[in-house]
């Protein structure tokens, strides 16, 4: 089951390029938005990165910044992320595989990947809010803008 | 239950029956071809629901994957000051191939436009805002994709392709004789 609201997300460091490693640690201060996805080229998640890239200017205005993460490889990640000109990195929870998805109780064993889930974290890196969407199902960007808009105006 | 935000309402571009027993929202992209394909589907339930049906169009172009998408819809804002929104909306999706400048004063002319006035109203913040306004009220309302439907409201799952589409509106309407008006 997936981490709920109010743990501390669990740290982790993983390539978001083939020589660059980001940690979640450094982006305390900053609201965070963590979205697991099961597989880059994959149609749903296409649109969800797509629809995340579109949105992404209004998740900064809010405070927010947006790491996608699945379990393949860094030069996957490279050639989609250009392909879909996404403009927030990819994170390879490559090896071990999907390790920091099954932190997050986010993994799916019989299939490989991480479930399509969302954690908005706020500034000192505590659980917000998650959401699990059924793994064929586009979350969309309703859930997370009204998590961040929560968290801008102090609410719980 | 992801719902419209804000409600369909006056200062939507509108086609139909204002006071219709189905208010029909489409957030579309004049260069996404799902939505292309989405328009010829949406004229013939225009045609098939008469007066029972009140449609309205929002924008949400993806402007990532779809580069001419923003500036199409400028041109649609724009010829809407003019009263020539539907027109240039149906020239858009008809021409979907075709989106360049030079095409948009080109569709410009055929919906005889006032040609200055269009060119200074499609960079105008008040046609740049709204477009950036449709994005983000759809965003919030859980827009997932182009095209996204909300029926009465509520975010559409099901098939968009004509007879799928129909059958639901008019099984609403035959059951909405049972309810309060809309």
């Amino acid at each position: 089951m997936a981490l709920e609201p109010n743990k501390q997300a669990p740290d982790f460091t993983l390539n978001s390029t083939p020589d660059q490693r980001l940690a979640l640690r450094d982006f305390r201060g900053k609201l965070v938005i963590l979205a697991f996805y099961p597989a880059d080229w994959s149609p749903v998640c296409s649109d969800q990165m797509a629809l995340y890239n579109e949105v992404l200017p209004e998740f900064r205005r809010l405070g927010a910044e947006l790491l996608g993460i699945s379990v393949d490889g860094v030069w996957c990640h490279l050639a989609f992320s250009k392909d879909r000109k996404l403009r927030f990195p990819l994170l390879a929870d490559f090896e071990p595989k999907g390790e920091v998805a099954r932190m997050y109780g986010a993994y799916r064993p019989g299939d490989g990947v991480s479930e399509r889930a969302l954690f908005v974290l706020d500034r000192e890196g505590i659980i917000r809010w998650s959401y699990v969407s059924p793994v064929g199902i586009n979350p969309g960007a309703d859930g997370i803008l009204e998590a961040l808009e929560a968290l801008q105006q102090g609410r719980p | 239950m992801s719902r419209l935000r804000p409600p369909l309402n006056s200062q939507d571009h509108l086609l139909g029956n204002p006071d219709a027993r189905i208010g029909l929202v489409e957030y579309g992209d004049y260069q996404c071809p799902h939505c292309g394909r989405a328009y010829y589907m949406v004229n013939s339930l225009v045609d098939a629901l008469g007066e029972d049906l009140l449609f309205a169009f929002r924008n949400f172009p993806m402007s990532q994957v779809h580069p001419h998408a923003f500036r199409a819809a400028q041109a649609a804002e724009a010829a809407g000051l003019q009263g020539s929104y539907w027109k240039m909306h149906n020239l858009l999706f008809e021409n979907q191939q075709f989106l360049e400048d030079e095409d948009l004063f080109h569709y410009a002319e055929l919906c005889r436009l006032d040609l200055g006035d269009f060119a200074r109203d499609l960079d105008s913040e008040p046609v740049t805002a709204r477009i950036r306004a449709d994005f983000l009220s759809g965003a919030r309302s859980g827009v997932n994709g182009t095209p996204t439907f909300f029926v009465d409201g509520e975010r559409y799952e099901g098939s968009w392709e004509l007879p799928g589409f129909l059958a639901y509106l008019t099984d609403r309407i035959q059951g909405s004789d049972l309810r309060e008006p809309r």
